[in-house]
Order: structure tokens, then C-alpha cells, then sequence
């Protein structure tokens, strides 16, 4: 803290003048790289397609409006199966994520050097794969259809969730959990009576939000085989029938805003 | 009834935070435990029943080494000691019900207690306790919503449903007013003497300790300095045991005014 003294007042201010000259440079400095990069960008782009780009954009949203509404009868049993995707793979994710968390939190692990690494390891390896490639994996181990997209949402929530239970786990008051256990009770009853009560609001808020990212990660799945709405969407594509291709952006979108709302409820309700 | 023997605890940091305690308390006797903060008061309460393990030494309950208990046999003997926590360490987001039947935990099986099938008389005697420190139309109530004097009544039923021998009170009244504090210290020491119970307190305010309890023991860097009757307390001692400071007026008979207090309720 700076503090100069001019004629017996003491003058303040933030920073001493040194570390506002370094400051300076500093935003200096980003500047120079930000215009040096535009101009990399610029070198290698091809301005004519750039140029082209209203006319072309213009052009689809002509063929693509209005949308061909009678497909709407169609597209009842892939959303169907896109919200049982993400809704399935939630569920799953969940069962399997809370014992890999109360593993991994350092205050309830059995073994910090063996069993919490493991642990880790599995939140680290399931989180870092996009379930789109999840999906791939499975379509072909398991083949197309909606079963591989629920096992990769699944598999691709795990990671997620356990992680933030986990965090959860390792931030609970420990004096409660201390209170349970002297009054002689087992391992198991110190979990239910010291703990769980103390993560349940972390966890229905995890849950919720995890099934609210899902329903948008499984509308894509359709786009590999994986089922649900993106198969519409792939074949509206492959196709180029852009007023199927709007009806069906429509409909995601509306899912989307509908399970937002749901979620926001459900979450409002707990806290 | 609860005799320690040299009893010592070494932190990994190196701090030695009791140096070789020899205490005994007999049945039924209530001893307020003061001493500055670090003395060592919180390690050597939790010592006793083991949330925090000794270094060496003996920790008898009747004829059981507390201290040499495998895990099942040391659950067996948690159920023996009631502790009263200072943040009332209540399952916050549990009912007022729950946390006292909580108490019974060492006594029931898992699933009963998942599923809060408690045995009758366990019900029971949880809302006798409750009616006896004046909580009984809170039953239904979450631990969130009460008061810190309501909070630390229930810790007091959840101790005590256990049926303990013994009670650790681990600074009871740090968290409240005075004058719920009073009322705290009072309810603590009537129900040992109903029951017969022997206790531990922990306690920073000596002139309430002097209230309410017959024997006092000063702690100073893990080690006993004081032991005896309250009014032993002289301004020598109490600088013996917190440093250098004008104690004529912390032990100054203070007037007892809870017949006001009473009054006033």
C-alpha cells in the first residue's frame, strides 16, 4: 500500500508507481498480441466465402421457412426418446457416481493412497470424453440405437457428478459427523446420520442440473446413431430438407426451454 | 469411575497437548475443567472417548481401558459417554426428534435406524427428555430452526438418551448469552444430579463454573495446575493458570440473580 506524505497529509493510493507502470505494459503487451493474431486470421481466411456469407445464409432461411409443420407428427417418438435418453443416463450416472465420490473425498475415502487414486482416475477418464465419441465408441460395441445413447450419457455423467459430490462430501460440517459418532454408532450409521442429510441439498441440485446438460447432449447422439431426435435431424440434413431441419431446431429448443424450466423449479423448491 | 493414568496425547505437529494427566472422578461428580484456549481442555475430554487418539497412558471407565478398545468394543463403550458440543453439533437438516433418537444409534441396528424404526421405548423416552427441558412442541421441528439455548437442550436429550455413565461437556455455553448460558449450566448440572451422572465440563467462564459446579480443575499447557473446590480459586491461583491479570473481580461472589431470572420467564 502506497502511502507518499505531501506537505503533513498522507496521500493513498492503490498501487505504487512502479506496479502501474507494469500494469500499463501489461495491457500494452495484450493489445500487440491481440492485433498481431487478427492479422494471422486475416491472412489465412478466404475473404470471398466471408463476403458470401449473408447471400448463402440468406438463402437457406428461405428455403428453410416456414417450417414443413404437418413432420411435427413425426418427431413425437424421437423427442420421446431423446428426454428417456438423457432422463435414463442421468439416473445411471447417478447410482454409479455416489459410491465413486464417497470414495474420492478425502474425509470418507477407505484409503487415500490406493482406493481414492482409482477414484479419481474414474472422474478424470469419464468427464474428459465428450459423450458424442462415448457414443461412437459404443455404437460400435454395442450397435446403433437408443441403449448406446443411454450408456454414453451415462458414462459421460459420472465424472461430472462425482466430482462435484465429492466436493460436497469434503466440505460438510466434520463437528456433526463427530457428534454421531460419539454416540457409538457404526460406520454405516455415521454415513446416513452425519453425512447424507448434510449433502442432500448438493445433490438433488447436481442431479437436476446434470439431467437439464444431458437432455441438450442427447439431442446431438441421433447425429452418430446413437437415437433420439439428432437422427431426424441428420437425415433432414443429408437430405437438405431445411424446413424439416428448422421444425426439428424448433422442437429442441423447445424441449430445452421446458427442461430449464423444470430444473430451475425442482431447484427452487429445494434450497 | 473414570480414571486417567498418565495419560498423554502428541500431535504430529510436535505440540504436546496433555503431558501425563492423572485425574479420577468418582460417581456422580460433576468437575468443571477451565483453563486458556490450547490448554488442552477439548484434546482431554475427547481423549476419553476417543475422537481423538491418546499417545499412551490409561483412560479407565470402570475396568475398561478406553484406550486399548479395538473399534467394535470402542462403539460398545461410546454408548457409556454422552458429549455436549460447544457449536451444538446438531444434524442440522434432521428434526429436533431425529437428532435426539440419534442418540440411540449405538444401540440400533443399521436398517432400524435408516428407516427411523426406533424401538418404542426409545420414542418414548425421547419425548420424556424432551418434555423434561421443555422442547416437547418442538419435536417436529429441523434443528435449523432454533434458537442456540433450544439447540444445545436437544444435544443435552441426545447425550443424555444414550442413559450414560458419564457426560463430556465440551464448552457448553461459549455459543450463548449470558443468561441462556446460565440456564444451560443450570439444566446440565440438575439432570447429573437426578440421574447420577458424572461429568466433564469444559468452560471457559469461571465465574460461571463457580456457580454451578463442586469440584474445578485448571489446566495450563497440558498439565494439571488446579484441583479443587471453587472457592480455592484465589487471584494466585487463576494467575497460575491464565497469566498475569486482575482477577478480583472475575471472582468476586456475584450476586445470584437468577431468582430474577426466573421471575422474569
Amino acid at each position: 500500500m502506497p502511502v507518499r506524505e505531501q506537505n503533513g497529509t498522507q496521500i493513498w493510493h492503490r498501487r505504487t508507481g512502479r506496479e502501474s507502470l507494469v500494469r500499463w505494459f501489461g495491457w500494452l503487451l495484450g493489445v500487440a498480441v491481440f492485433v498481431y493474431c487478427w492479422q494471422i486470421i486475416s491472412a489465412s481466411t478466404t475473404w470471398f466465402f466471408v463476403w458470401d456469407a449473408p447471400r448463402i445464409a440468406n438463402d437457406i432461411w428461405t428455403r428453410a421457412t416456414p417450417p414443413k409443420w404437418e413432420y411435427v407428427t413425426q418427431l413425437g417418438r424421437p423427442i420421446w426418446d431423446t428426454l428417456n435418453i438423457a432422463t435414463l443416463g442421468t439416473l445411471i450416472a447417478l447410482c454409479l457416481a455416489v459410491p465413486v465420490a464417497f470414495l474420492a473425498a478425502r474425509n470418507t475415502t477407505p484409503s487415500g493412497l490406493f482406493i481414492r487414486p482409482i477414484a479419481l482416475l474414474i472422474i478424470v477418464s469419464t468427464r474428459s470424453i465428450n459423450s458424442l465419441i462415448w457414443a461412437l465408441l459404443l455404437i460400435a460395441i454395442i450397435g446403433p440405437g437408443v441403449f448406446a445413447g443411454v450408456v454414453a450419457i451415462a458414462i459421460r455423467s459420472i465424472g461430472f457428478c462425482a466430482k462435484l459430490l465429492y466436493e460436497a462430501i469434503e466440505e460438510i460440517d466434520q463437528s456433526q459427523v463427530e457428534a454421531i459418532a460419539a454416540t457409538g454408532a457404526s460406520r454405516w450409521q455415521v454415513m446416513a446420520y452425519g453425512i447424507v442429510p448434510q449433502i442432500m441439498p448438493a445433490f438433488a441440485g447436481i442431479a437436476v442440473f446434470r439431467w437439464d446438460i444431458n437432455i441438450r447432449e442427447s439431442t446431438v447422439l441421433g447425429l452418430v446413431g446413437a437415437g433420439g431426435i439428432g437422427l431426424q435431424l441428420s437425415a433432414s440434413l443429408n437430405v437438405l430438407a431445411w424446413p424439416q431441419v428448422s421444425l426439428i431446431l424448433l422442437v429442441i429448443l423447445l424441449a430445452v426451454v421446458i427442461s430449464e424450466w423444470v430444473s430451475a423449479k425442482i431447484r427452487g423448491a429445494i434450497i | 469411575m473414570l480414571q486417567l493414568k498418565k495419560l498423554t496425547k502428541n500431535y504430529k505437529t510436535g505440540d504436546q497437548a496433555l503431558k501425563s494427566i492423572d485425574l479420577e472422578v468418582p460417581k456422580g461428580q460433576v468437575l468443571a475443567l477451565i483453563g486458556p484456549s490450547g490448554a488442552g481442555k477439548s484434546t482431554l475430554i475427547r481423549c476419553v472417548n476417543r475422537l481423538v487418539e491418546p499417545t499412551s497412558g490409561e483412560a479407565m471407565l470402570d475396568d475398561v481401558d478406553l484406550a486399548k478398545l479395538g473399534s467394535g468394543a470402542l462403539r460398545k463403550a461410546r454408548r457409556e459417554m454422552g458429549m455436549i458440543f460447544q457449536e451444538y453439533a446438531l444434524v442440522e437438516r434432521l428434526t429436533v426428534m431425529e437428532n435426539v433418537l440419534s442418540g440411540r444409534l449405538g444401540y440400533v441396528g443399521f436398517w432400524r435406524s435408516f428407516l427411523r424404526r426406533y424401538p418404542q421405548s426409545d420414542v418414548d423416552e425421547a419425548f420424556r427428555l424432551l418434555d423434561r427441558v421443555g422442547l416437547l412442541h418442538m419435536a417436529d421441528k429441523r434443528a435449523d430452526e432454533l434458537s442456540g439455548g433450544q439447540r444445545q437442550r436437544v444435544g443435552i436429550c441426545r447425550a443424555l438418551i444414550q442413559n450414560p455413565k458419564l457426560l463430556l461437556v465440551d464448552e457448553p455455553t461459549a455459543s450463548l448469552d449470558p443468561k441462556t448460558s446460565r440456564q444451560i449450566m443450570r439444566l446440565i448440572t440438575e439432570l447429573c444430579r437426578e440421574r447420577g451422572l458424572a461429568a466433564i465440563i469444559n468452560i471457559h467462564d469461571v465465574a460461571l463454573a463457580q456457580m454451578f459446579v463442586p469440584r474445578v480443575v485448571g489446566l495450563r499447557f497440558g498439565e494439571i495446575v488446579f484441583d479443587g473446590p471453587p472457592d480455592g480459586l484465589t487471584p494466585e491461583k487463576l494467575t497460575e493458570i491464565y497469566g498475569e491479570e486482575d482477577w478480583e473481580a472475575t471472582i468476586e461472589k456475584i450476586e445470584d440473580d437468577d431468582a430474577d431470572i426466573e421471575a422474569a420467564e
